[in-house]
Formats: structure tokens, sequence, C-alpha cells
């Protein structure tokens, strides 16, 4: 190349530069069906929602639905285990989440039954809070599902429901 | 590559080899000098190369089998013990077949540490090793999920957890390795996909560690740079082909011990149960060859800090050829570093217990400081050891202390004139 070349952009370079970057969009393009195609596919996600019937279970009881291939912890609290969640102070907790939000009807607890730390399924009624235990790493929740003790770093997550009627939830 | 050139003795093969020097490459690797002091610990290449081998074998035989489908996985596994010709042979040697590779790789790994051929000018060597090894447990893995079993599935659950610990884009990463919302069946079949493949991606890194190996030359014993051809070396073929062959076979004694007599020992009864999303089982455990890891992941209380951990465990291992300063590749020059090397095999040793334990009270605590001197051996002691320490005299040669002059002429180099020589 001459030295005026350095200097100043001619055509050639203005040609070189426009192919390369139409190039690496069509590449992009090319590649991203080959990356997408592994993302959650129609069959999947047609699976969203789960209706539960609830009238049977009662106060203590706990029953576990799947939804999206997630088990689901739908618990009728006792007024003891509601009260000892309510009761809690939420600057000693790691996730601060008042139970109220949790459980909108304080009867029903639903949430995901899936450790938030490495996705194990924690055993009910075990661990500190007598609540919920993960027996993977050890990670201990309350009465409303929030991570107490423990190397998980959230609370257990409530998902979208909404009861249908008095005896019917709808997950998703 | 060859020091000398070669013509083939045949019309035929010096026309064929003109086209393709396919008869120079042999000639190569038959008549490759190798330093006549190379011990047992030198095996392992060759065994590892079986193990390779033996997999894929065992593992395209099998492929033809198996289902990758959720609801039909766990059973035609059943039906390859049960029905298949030999499927209970070859499954058993395909399953105990990961172990030994493991129990290998994990000899040659150390025995690299031991003899120093970590070091220059063998780091690229080094490095594919580590990328090969890296493969290895990815493929391992993939490999425990496919019988779709208890620990097959939780095992899966937990390792791409792992994934969710990045912040931001955790869990849309999780859900895409996933193809859902949970370990599933568009998981395992691309695991399937990508079990099939990782081994022939670990025979090509194999070619390249090989070729890179013949560059410079094989270390050895006493670490010290020979010249080749000399006194020193003898041909590849016979010499050290016999000696592989022999130690193959003392390996495949205990080979073939595990999967006559023992074929399971090293599984998981909970294996033997199909994968139940909804039970957890009450202790989850990896593989053998993972636990070391899989201690240091538990043993930190935080979830993104515990997964940064174990991959900066491994990622630690990659640059090693920078952090250890030392100049003198073997440790038998070395009185120091031999014993922060067994006290790194053994801290290795604990973290695998501990891994299997559960991660409470006294585990835990041992698994914390286990870890702390992981990270401390290659981080404070190596680069540290090696300005500080006083290496005892190398030899000129391999044959010199056998051969050459009194006792004191063949140790006269010392430390310092090695190091200028370099």
């Amino acid at each position: 190349m001459s030295e005026s070349n350095k200097k100043k952009p001619n055509r050639r370079d203005f040609i070189l530069t426009a192919t390369t970057a139409a190039g690496a969009v069509g590449v992009g393009a090319a590649v991203w069906p080959l990356v997408d195609q592994m993302n959650p596919d129609a069959s999947v996600k047609a699976l969203a929602s789960t209706e539960v019937d609830i009238s049977s279970v009662q106060p203590g009881q706990s029953i576990t639905v799947i939804w999206r291939g997630k088990p689901v912890f739908i618990k009728r609290r006792t007024q003891d285990e509601i009260d000892s969640a309510r009761a809690v102070d939420l600057s000693e907790l790691k996730h601060p989440e008042k139970d109220e939000d949790r459980a909108v009807n304080p009867e029903w607890l639903v949430m995901l039954g899936v450790c938030t730390h490495l996705g194990c399924v924690p055993l009910t009624d075990k661990g500190d809070y007598n609540a919920w235990f993960c027996p993977c790493h050890g990670s201990h929740y309350d009465t409303s599902g929030r991570i107490r003790k423990g190397p998980a770093p959230t609370n257990m997550e409530v998902p979208k429901y909404e009861f249908v009627n008095s005896n019917t939830i709808k997950i998703g | 590559m060859s020091d000398h050139e070669y013509t083939p003795k045949s019309k035929v093969g010096k026309w064929f080899n003109d086209r393709l020097p396919l008869l120079t490459l042999a000639n190569h690797l038959t008549d490759y000098p190798t330093p006549k002091n190379l011990n047992y610990w030198w095996t392992f290449g060759g065994i590892l190369t079986f193990c390779l081998i033996t997999q894929i074998i065992t593992g395209i035989i099998l492929g033809m089998h198996y289902v990758a489908h959720a609801d039909l996985a766990f059973q035609s596994v059943e039906h390859i013990m049960r029905d298949v010709n030999y499927g209970w042979l070859i499954r058993y040697v395909h399953a105990n077949g990961a172990s030994m590779f493991f129990l290998a790789v994990y000899i040659h790994i150390f025995r690299s540490l031991y003899y120093g051929s970590y070091k220059s000018p063998r780091e690229v060597i080094w490095i594919i090793g580590m990328l090969i090894y890296f493969l290895m447990m990815a493929t391992a893995f993939m490999g425990y999920v496919l019988p779709w079993g208890q620990m097959s599935f939780w095992g899966a659950t937990v390792i791409t957890n792992l994934f969710s610990a990045i912040p931001l884009v955790g869990d849309s990463i999780t859900t895409w390795l996933w193809g859902g919302y949970s370990v599933d069946n568009p998981t395992l079949t691309r695991f399937f996909s990508l079990h099939y493949l990782f081994p022939f991606l670990i025979l090509g890194l194999v070619v390249l560690h090989i070729w890179a190996l013949h560059v410079p030359g094989n270390n050895n014993p006493i670490g010290i740079d020979i010249k080749k051809p000399s006194k020193d070396t003898v041909p590849f073929h016979p010499y050290i082909v016999i000696k592989d062959l022999f130690a193959l076979l003392i390996f495949l004694i205990i080979f073939a011990f595990f999967v006559f007599f023992s074929p399971n020992i090293l599984g998981h009864a909970d294996n033997y149960i199909e994968a139940n999303p909804l039970v957890t089982p009450a202790h989850i455990v990896p593989e053998w060859y993972l636990l070391p890891f899989y201690a240091i992941l538990r043993s930190v209380p935080d979830k993104l800090l515990g997964v940064i951990a174990m991959f900066a465990a491994i990622f630690v291992l990659v640059i090693l050829p920078w952090l250890d300063t030392s100049k003198v590749r073997s440790t038998v020059f070395r009185p120091i570093y031999k014993q922060f090397y067994w006290f790194l095999v053994a801290d290795v040793l604990i973290l695998g217990y501990v891994g299997a334990m559960p991660a409470e009270g006294l585990y835990l605590l041992i698994a914390r400081v286990a870890t702390a001197y992981y990270f401390a051996h290659f981080l404070i002691i190596l680069p540290f050891l090696g300005m500080k320490e006083k290496t005892t005299p190398l030899p000129l040669s391999i044959t010199e202390p056998v051969l050459g002059g009194s006792a004191d002429m063949a140790m006269a180099r010392n430390n310092t004139d090695f190091k200028e020589k370099l």
C-alpha cells in the first residue's frame, strides 16, 4: 500500500468495510436460528397454565402439582404458620418480602417448589423453621417460603395464579 | 518433523508418499526419539488413548439401542441390560470406562505436575490437555444424564442451575439450555446429541495434543533438556510401544475387575429409579471424578461466588505454567516443592471425600479449609516458592550419572548454570 492509501480511505476501503459489515450481519442472521432452536418450543409454551382442585386440602396439608415441568407447592397454612410468617421482622430476611405480598389469601401459599439455589425440590415440614428444607445443599425456608438460612439467594418464587372459584386455583 | 529425510523402499510406497506423506508420518512416529528414562507414569498417554477409543466404540454401539426420549430412555437402558446380546457388557464397559478414563487422566495430570511437564516449552500441550479434561467432564456429565434415572435428572438440574447464578442473563441461559422451564425431554435429546459429538472433538484435540508434544519431545523424570536423537533417547518403536502395552495390560486387569466383579460400585443406586421431577433424592452426589469441584462449589456460602470458585479451580490449572515460577521442571530436584506437591495431592483427595459427604458441620469446615488451601497452592505457594527455593544440582544428561566420569562431574552443573542455559 502506498502512503496516500494509508492516510485517506479510498473506495476500496469503503467497499471492504461495507462488505465485512454486511457479511457479519448475514452470518449473525444465519446463526441465530441455530441458537434460538434451543429455546422453549411452541409445544412447551402451550402447557403454560394449569387448573388445580384444592377442595380436599385440609389445614396444615400441602399438595404438589406440576406446572411447566416444575413442582408447585400449594399449602393450606394453619393459623400458627400464618402468624409466625407475618411476625417476622423484614430486616432479618436475606430477601425481604412481606408474607402479605407472597400469600394474598393468607391461608393459601402457592409457590414453585424449587430451591432457588440449584433447583432441587425442598422437603415439606422440615428444617429449622419446620417449613421447607432443601436436602441438596442445606437451605432452610420459613412458613412463607422465604430463605432464612443456607446458600439459596432468594425466596421460593410465587408464580402468577388466581382463584377461579373458592375450590380452584389457576396457575400461569 | 523427523530429523532425517525418509524415503519409502517400494516404488508404490514412494509414489504414494510423494502425493500424501502418510508413510513419512508413520516413520516419524516409529523412530520418534524418546527419553530412555521414562518411567511407568509416562504410560498413561497411551492408556488414555485406549480409553477414548473404547468409549467411542462402546458409545456408538449403545447409541444403536438407546432411545433418547424422556418416556423411553430409562426403559431402553434396561432393554440394553437385559435383552440386547452382550448389552450388559457393553454398557458396563462404557459406564466404568468413564471412571477408568478419569482415573487415568488424573494420574496423567498429577504426573505432569510432579515432573513439571507443563513448563516451557510445553505450555501449549498442557493447555490443550486442560481443554480435553474440561470437555471430558462435560461429556461425562451429559452421558450420566442419558439413562434418565433419579441421579441423572437431579444431577442435570443442579449442574444446569449453576448457570442461573450468572447475573441478569442467568435465567434466560438456563431456560435456553433446558429448552423449557425445567430439565425435560428437550434437555435429554440435546444432551444425547452433544454427548455423541464431544468425544470426536476430544479426539481432534488429542491429535493436537500429540502433535504439540512431538515438537519439543517428551519431558522426562529428571526434567532436563536432552539432545535428540542421542545416547539419552530410544526410538518409540519398539521400546516405548512394548512398555505402554505392558502398562495397558495391567490397567485392563483393574478395568476388568470393575466391569465383571463390581460394575455398579462407582455408580449410585438412585440411578436405577426412573427420573421423577417431584422428588429429589435425599443426597445428590455427582460421580466420584467431579467430587473435588463439587466440594469447592458447596464450600462457598454464596451461589454466584460458589460457581465462580468452582470454575476458577479449573481455570487456575490452565494458567499454571505461568504461576509456577521455578525453572527447574522435575520435583526430584525441588526438595520443598516435593512436600507441597504431596500436600496438594492430599488436599484434592480430601476435597473429593468431603464432596461426597453432606455439606454441614465439620465436613463443611474441612471443605472450606481445603478449598482455601487449593487456591493458595497455585496462587501463593507456587509463585513464591519458585523464586525462593534452593534446588539441588541437575545432571548434565540422562546417561551421565551412569556412564560419564565421576559423580562430581556428573552433578557439576548446578541450578544457576541451568537457569542461564534457559
